[in-house]
């Protein structure tokens, strides 16, 4: 399946996918409305330590622990994509602590969220990957088994 | 402060009503303009250390960001303009020659902009070159004087080395140092896909660009830095450098912070020792020491090159052209005063050498007038900035063109002029390591073909107008150049006629 894929080599460490991500998901068509004067949560992360800087975010795994570990059933796998279905999430944290990519966090309101490919929006396409300007972020089909 | 203050030269205009304080300028600015305040809870910036290279203007991603020159300037007078007195100050205050980066920016004229192309009317018929089959490739190096038979009658198509050009313009010589590793990489890239040849500079060429070698040319200049067999041998064509448009009669400089890790190595050079050029090739006080350079290069390579003699334009550049041809070299590259450089000093490159378009015309016609245009191709370069350009050099006499500003502009650079402090936030004219990586060569290649395949397009397209379906029909076809707002004497350089006559 298509995946949402970092290379190293070209992230710049701009912070730019997590801004496009959150303003993807805050459902508003104005960046600045979505997010001026706000903390965000994005559902990718761009991690950084001596100079070397890459965005992480959900990578779909064919065996997903996050799903096995849901006590409330809200973590579930639909044509690959690993989806939440916030209103079934209790907030316990277990995907948080399972996850080995640090894919999963909580929003605003305390209920957990991750990516989904921003399928479940109007973006079309992955926001993160549209808005990365040094093409480090890809979205595209590596028929790996991760 | 005091004496030594200059008001900086732009303002950075923020829009506060669209900053979500992403603080994208902050990370992105190597100049640390930009900066994050937490105790006003917005984005200030220290305008002072703006280069106006419009990196945190194309990546804020609500457009709050502009930059803009500023308006607090001297009292106006037309004699001491605004930037001649700001260079006073500097020099009053460092006792330095000015450094500058880029092209010739003053306004002196620019030759193209004067003269016009022909088209076909009524009497005959313009080729439109979507249905027609339209010539743009181009053979560089010597050509025989007239067509040998062998003793059985068969063509003898034994010709000397010739380099091969699917559109006749190439990217001229950025060394590996002064321009980065991806920027290297890009240029590379593009050239092979495009089928066109790009130069290596002074700087020799890096190991893992030696698989391009046939779409290479390997330059070879005074400080003869990273010159070896095997770069001799990689590379599809040899240039001599003798001298560069932007600075005329003088050498280059890259310091030695620049000379790291591959670049040291690319040089065969000490890390951290500064890489002097020398201005004259100290071996090289005449056309015949000349002579013996080319041929040296050539017995290297077993004639299987062609040798390209590079020059700037100067006054007597017509001249210099026909020793050159005598020299044995095969191809001549002519760099006018409007040139690029990643550093030189201001007074030279605003002063010195003349317009590529005047000295293309003279050595185009003095090696006429000598019977020796067939000995070598000629090739121009130094602000060649579009097609039109290239089709207007072609008709005054040039086999292909050079360029390097369109091609770093195409690679992201934004024309900021100052690659010689080394902090190109785009990429290309550093090599810090977290700022050559913004330059990602699989961007960079595509931009530079599709630059090329829109150039060669607008190439076809003009020279359908004009009736003509290759580019070798309209090599040196001044009838098809006017000149407008010139006069008698540009015009008879030029060798045009002025537009209505």
């Amino acid at each position: 399946m298509k995946r949402v894929y970092v290379n190293e080599a070209w992230c710049l460490g701009c912070h730019l996918c997590e801004y496009n991500c959150a303003f993807a998901n805050s459902g508003l068509d104005d960046m600045v409305l979505a997010l001026k004067g706000r903390p965000i949560y994005p559902r990718i992360h761009v991690e950084e330590a001596d100079k070397i800087t890459y965005a992480v975010s959900c990578r779909h795994c064919e065996d997903p622990i996050c799903v096995k570990s849901c006590i409330a059933g809200a973590l579930s796998k639909e044509d690959g994509v690993i989806r939440i279905d916030q209103e079934k999430c209790v907030g316990c944290f277990t995907c948080v602590l399972v996850c080995p990519y640090g894919a999963l966090a909580p929003n605003k309101d305390g209920v957990m969220q991750k990516c989904e490919l921003c399928l479940q929006n109007t973006c079309g396409e992955p926001a993160c990957v549209k808005g990365c300007p040094n093409k480090a972020i890809v979205y595209e089909e590596r028929g790996e088994a991760l | 402060m005091g004496v030594e203050f200059i008001y900086p030269e732009f303002e950075v205009i923020r829009n506060e009503a669209r900053c979500i304080t992403c603080r994208v300028c902050e990370r992105q600015c190597a100049n640390e303009v930009h900066s994050f305040s937490e105790a006003r809870g917005m984005m200030i910036s220290d305008e002072s250390k703006c280069v106006n290279c419009q990196r945190c203007v194309s990546l804020c991603p609500t457009r709050a960001l502009k930059i803009v020159k500023s308006d607090c300037v001297l009292r106006e007078n037309a004699n001491w303009q605004n930037d001649t007195i700001r260079e006073i100050y500097k020099q009053a205050s460092s006792g330095g020659v000015l450094l500058s980066s880029m092209g010739n920016p003053k306004p002196l004229p620019v030759y193209w902009d004067k003269i016009l192309i022909n088209a076909s009317q009524v009497t005959n018929p313009p080729i439109d070159p979507l249905r027609e089959p339209m010539e743009t490739r181009v053979y560089l190096g010597k050509k025989p004087e007239k067509i040998q038979r062998t003793a059985d009658g068969n063509l003898n198509c034994d010709l000397p080395p010739q380099i091969e050009l699917s559109m006749p313009v190439m990217f001229s010589a950025m060394s590996y140092g002064s321009i980065s590793y991806n920027a290297h990489a890009s240029l590379a890239r593009a050239a092979s896909t495009l089928g066109i040849l790009y130069n290596t500079g002074e700087g020799g060429l890096h190991e893992d660009f030696y698989r391009y070698g046939s779409h290479t040319i390997v330059q070879v200049a005074s400080g003869r830095f990273g010159v070896h067999e095997d770069y001799l041998e990689a590379g599809a064509a040899i240039e001599i450098k003798m001298g560069q448009g932007a600075k005329p009669g003088i050498g280059g400089h890259l310091p030695g912070a620049k000379i790291v890790g591959d670049v040291s190595r690319t040089r065969m050079i000490p890390e951290g020792t500064d890489a002097i050029s020398p201005a004259p090739h100290h071996d090289i006080y005449s056309i015949e020491d000349l002579r013996q350079l080319v041929y040296s290069l050539k017995e290297a390579t077993a004639y299987q090159k062609p040798v390209i003699v590079k020059v700037a334009a100067v006054h007597n550049i017509a001249a210099i052209a026909s020793g050159i041809a005598r020299s044995g070299a095969d191809i001549i590259a002519i760099d006018g005063f409007r040139g690029g450089t990643g550093a030189a000093p201001t007074r030279i490159r605003d002063n010195v050498g003349i317009p590529i378009e005047l000295a293309l015309a003279a050595v185009d016609q003095r090696l006429r007038d000598e019977g020796i245009r067939n000995n070598i191709s000629l090739v121009v370069g130094g602000s060649i900035r579009c097609a039109s350009d290239v089709v207007k050099a072609i008709a005054l006499g040039a086999d292909a063109c050079y360029i390097a500003t369109a091609a770093v502009l195409a690679l992201g650079c934004h024309l900021c002029r100052t690659c010689h402090t080394g902090k190109c936030n785009w990429g290309i004219a550093t090599q810090q390591p977290d700022l050559v990586k913004r330059l990602n060569p699989d961007i960079g290649s595509e931009r530079l073909i599709n630059l090329m395949t829109a150039w060669r397009h607008e190439i076809m397209e003009l020279m359908g107008g004009m009736g003509i379906n290759s580019i070798e029909a309209l090599r040196g076809n001044r009838l098809m150049l006017r000149g407008v707002g010139l006069n008698e004497k540009e015009l008879e350089i030029l060798g045009i006629s002025h537009a209505g006559e």
